[in-house]
């Protein structure tokens, strides 16, 4: 049985662009200060941070949740809808719905969840139209 | 290759930041953020045409030591402000994205792709 040795939950709010990243950058310090691996707080950050985005640019807004353990960081994500409606399809690198602001930010251009999935150990991913997405990263300590 | 040989060879204007002898070990040309996270490495010099903050956002997440805007472009404030108070050195070229990866990378710094 893994010891939690932390666990803090930070609201993302729907296309809150002015503090995107914010939860993300607080994650990052909370990992330095816990003393973890240089590598796996620059994978943590990358999930994290794609994480973010995409509850800003698709979600009606929700929240995210880092937890660590003495084996493992974990980070999740959940919020309040749409859902997707097709996941296999939103897995696939360059496939985006995202709208021509966000791309002009350099964003949207479908490698979010890809990015997100090839950078932890574990990644699980729970949607349906209407009942909102639930995300759930693990990378090893 | 040193922060300070970066600006040299692209005759930039450094915007913020003076940690002049940092070591980058990797450049990346880029105006999409999320190729830049798709394959980070330690240590990058991250160059954009891109100026709004999640620029610099996305190079704390990673640890890039610079930025470069090209094609002389000058970022808003909040980008600048958000540079400084995350102690990432940046700079702006006149050089076009092209010609600024080709200078760097004839000069010896790899593709973060090559490290």
């Amino acid at each position: 049985m893994s010891e939690l040795l932390y666990k803090e939950i930070y609201p993302v709010d729907k296309d809150d662009f002015v503090r995107a990243g914010e939860a993300s950058a607080k994650i990052k310090r909370t990992l330095k200060q816990l003393g973890v691996d240089a590598d796996k707080i620059r994978r943590t950050s990358v999930v994290s941070y794609e994480c973010e985005i995409n509850l800003i640019i698709h979600s009606l807004g929700g929240q995210m949740c880092l937890e660590v353990t003495d084996e493992e960081i974990i980070v999740s994500s959940s919020d309040k809808g749409p859902g997707i409606k097709d996941i296999s399809l939103a897995m696939k690198e360059g496939w985006s719905t995202a709208s021509d602001s966000v791309r002009e930010m350099g964003f949207g251009a479908g490698m979010g969840l890809p990015n997100m999935k090839r950078h932890c150990d574990e990644f699980i991913l729970n949607s349906a139209p209407g009942a909102g997405t639930e995300i759930v990263m693990k990378i090893k300590i | 290759m040193k922060i300070r040989q970066i600006q040299e060879i692209l005759d930039a204007t450094c915007l913020c930041g003076d940690n002049f002898d940092g070591d980058c070990f990797a450049g990346c040309g880029c105006d999409l953020m999320s190729d830049v996270l798709a394959f980070p490495k330690e240590h990058m010099c991250l160059l954009t045409g891109l100026t709004n903050p999640q620029v610099i956002r996305t190079s704390e997440m990673l640890d890039v030591m610079c930025v470069v805007f090209v094609r002389g472009k000058r970022p808003p404030e909040e980008t600048l402000e958000l540079a400084q108070e995350l102690g990432i050195t940046v700079f702006s070229t006149k050089y076009t994205l092209y010609e600024a990866c080709g200078k760097l990378y004839a000069h010896g710094l790899p593709s973060k792709n090559e490290v």
